[in-house]
């Protein structure tokens, strides 16, 4: 048997061999690139970037490794045993901000892409606020494919409409909202919790309005406390939100979950704006849009970036890749697919949707803040702790216990309180 | 029969790449893993400084940590005695000689085949008890129909059931396996002990009870290792079900080490917890091989 069991170890190393080198002969004119777009809106506008690069070099063959779910979760995952197990891919997708730049770059395994932001032009036409969190140390990392809004209200125009009601401004008039929805039967708040990053995605923008743009990012530095009274409210004003939950939140993903505005069985909820590409791949545009309560004003922003690891097998392609992402057409066909806006403030305005163009007037005249829960505002290892806290706080909504927690996580990641 | 010196060593030879593989592959990579527990390791990049057991005390400080540990007890406990009885179950009254028991066996036995990521998304989406709005979806609605509402549950989406949801699909995918172990144990009971019985006026019951289960006590052994190691390490039914739950309700130890060590990046501490899920199942498994050596020699 155990013979066997040599013979059939042996065979299946040589075949793993066999099948290596078969890939390595064939390694000229190939591409691979790795990101976790795999639905709607998002799968659509990663195609329509292949399509652009294809159009321009034929003859390069396009890999498309993407892994599900969980906002990238999944994907991160694979992407730390391959970068660290020395097979990176030759680009992928990550998150402009700390994540980018502490996990990626500070450790050394990128390249930095500065020539090219020169050459290709995009240090004119990027906007500071995104500029500044793709580059250390006088270099630029990655190339920012689009930017989303996480700060976003969305509602049944339709629910609304047949009520009278406005988006709410204010946290008191969504409450009042809320409980007029829940008299009729109406899910007053939607939300989905099975990857559990949800709920913090909420929570984040919840600090937005009661800290302001200058606490909020104070927060990620020190400079606010987490034991500050604005924390608190804010704990106070999520834990009755929770309230209006549809109570099988844990059994969705959040697109599952937005089945119920679709359908009109659901009102309201918060959420980054890759909403709008998921609505528009299910074809309904009955919704309407806010900033969230007690946010106007200021744009909780994340992006979407593409960087070139070192190592990467096909570097040219790599090169040619990135100058589609950064370049007009490439920027306009990605975001009017997915649902965002380019990072580029030179596109042509009128391709775009009502939505979108909302999003880009606010885009240049709204205090800019990074999104923690992606990857912008914080290193991973805050990220991932703050998360947790918050999603037991959904189920545990004891203010002062979550409090103290937060301020444990953060001083664990190295800010002083 | 004495073994020529040839023979000796080419019977070594003939072991000795398998040795090497599995002292390299597996047992290197545990001891990896051990020493990976005890250093700073919390970044992409390697830091192996020595911290002696600091991860592990801040491991049982940490409350999700407590609640995954706590789960993955409840679950193995109920999986355990659940998978066990059902099977047995099954594997009595399939005992009973049936008319197409052939038939019977492949269905109790197909759950089997079928990955646990496959379970779990089925089952996530059967178990999902739907809202005031929707109605009652999936199970809650058979239960409805059926005229048993009163059993209706939110499942795994109320923090207060959680992981003891998961224990349904996990049984509905191991009972059959344990129905096969104990047919088999069944059958090979030679007929004669029970029909001596029975002339000795013995009614089912008692055969059952007096004969055939004191004899399929090995049987039990080994499925209650079986089930235990599996349980111990679930991670793949849990990732597709139901995440970590509301309130990390579903979590396991296994999903947590994921999540800290991938998306955290805190290498050294999901080296702890594998660690400790290691020690659990060898305070499992080593008793068990001792004892299967003892009996062999």
């Amino acid at each position: 048997m155990k013979c066997f069991k040599v013979l059939s170890l042996v065979l299946s190393v040589l075949l793993v061999l066999a099948l290596g080198s078969v890939a390595f002969s064939q390694e000229k004119g190939k591409i691979e690139i790795f990101s976790w777009w795999t639905a709607g809106g998002e799968a659509e506008g990663l195609q329509a970037l292949f399509d652009i690069y294809s159009s321009l070099y034929p003859d390069v063959e396009i890999i498309n490794a993407t892994v599900a779910g969980g906002a990238g979760t999944n994907a991160k995952a694979v992407l730390k045993t391959r970068m660290l197990g020395g097979d990176p891919p030759d680009t992928f997708q990550v998150h402009a901000g700390k994540e980018l730049i502490d996990t990626w770059v500070k450790t050394g395994f990128m390249e930095p892409l500065t020539d090219l932001f020169h050459s290709e032009g995009w240090v004119e036409v990027m906007p500071e606020g995104i500029l500044d969190i793709v580059s250390y140390e006088g270099d630029y990392w990655s190339v920012p494919v689009n930017i989303h809004r996480a700060n976003v209200l969305w509602y049944n125009k339709q629910i609304f409409a047949d009520n009278g009601f406005a988006a709410p401004q204010t946290f008191d008039e969504f409450f009042e909202i809320a409980d007029k929805l829940q008299e009729q039967g109406i899910i007053p708040f939607v939300l989905g919790t099975k990857d559990g990053w949800e709920a913090a995605h909420i929570f984040e923008t919840v600090l937005i309005a009661k800290l302001g743009a200058e606490g909020y990012n104070g927060l990620w530095t020190g400079e606010t406390k987490w034991s500050d009274p604005g924390v608190t409210e804010a704990l106070e004003t999520f834990k009755k939100m929770v309230t209006y939950l549809n109570p099988d939140h844990a059994a969705f993903t959040w697109d599952e979950a937005y089945e119920y505005i679709i359908d009109g069985q659901g009102a309201m909820s918060i959420m980054g704006d890759w909403v709008a590409g998921y609505f528009f791949s299910k074809e309904y545009t009955d919704f309407g849009w806010a900033p969230v309560p007690e946010t106007a004003g200021v744009f909780d922003a994340l992006s979407d970036s593409f960087g070139l690891p070192k190592g990467s097998k096909n570097r040219d392609n790599v090169i040619n890749f990135l100058k589609v992402l950064g370049s007009k057409e490439g920027q306009e066909a990605f975001n009017l697919k997915k649902g965002s806006i380019p990072a580029r403030t030179d596109i042509n305005k009128d391709l775009f949707d009502d939505y979108q163009k909302s999003v880009m007037e606010d885009w240049e005249k709204d205090v800019i803040v990074p999104s923690v829960m992606h990857g912008a505002a914080a290193a991973e290892g805050w990220v991932t702790e703050f998360k947790d806290v918050i999603a037991l706080f959904v189920a545990r909504p004891d203010v002062e216990v979550t409090q103290r927690a937060l301020v444990q996580v953060a001083e664990r990641a190295g800010v002083a309180q | 029969m004495k073994k020529t010196r040839e023979e000796k060593i080419l019977t070594f030879l003939f072991i000795l790449p398998s040795v090497v593989l599995i002292a390299v592959f597996v047992y290197g990579f545990i001891g990896w893993t051990g020493w990976v527990s005890l250093t700073n390791w919390k970044d992409v990049v390697p830091d192996f400084t020595f911290v002696g057991f600091r991860n592990y005390t801040d491991l049982f400080q940490n409350l999700r940590f407590q609640i995954s540990f706590k789960n993955i007890l409840v679950f193995t406990v109920l999986f355990l005695v659940a998978s066990i009885a059902v099977g047995l179950l099954l594997a009595i009254l399939l005992d009973r000689k049936v008319r197409f028991e052939n038939v019977f066996r492949s269905i109790y036995l197909f759950p089997m085949a079928i990955s646990f990521i496959v379970t779990g998304v089925v089952w996530r989406w059967m178990l999902n008890p739907g809202t005031a709005i929707t109605g009652s979806l999936g199970i809650n609605m058979l239960l409805d129909e059926i005229g048993l509402g009163f059993l209706k549950s939110g499942w795994y989406t109320d923090p207060n059931v959680g992981i003891k949801a998961v224990v349904i699909p996990a049984v509905w995918q191991m009972s059959g396996y344990v129905m096969a172990m104990y047919l088999a144990g069944i059958r090979s009971i030679p007929q004669e002990l029970s029909e001596a019985a029975q002339v000795d006026g013995a009614s089912n019951w008692q055969v059952y009870r007096y004969i055939i289960l004191p004899l399929l006590q090995p049987i039990t052994l080994g499925a209650v290792i079986i089930l235990t190691h599996i349980s111990l390490k679930i991670f793949d039914l849990v990732v597709a079900m139901t995440g970590a739950g509301v309130g990390f309700s579903c979590d396991v130890p296994a999903l947590f080490m994921y999540d800290t060590t991938f998306r955290g990046n805190f290498f050294a501490q999901g080296a702890a917890i594998a660690t400790i899920l290691l020690i659990f199942v060898a305070m499992l498994i080593i008793p068990y091989l001792r004892h299967g050596l003892k009996g062999g020699s």
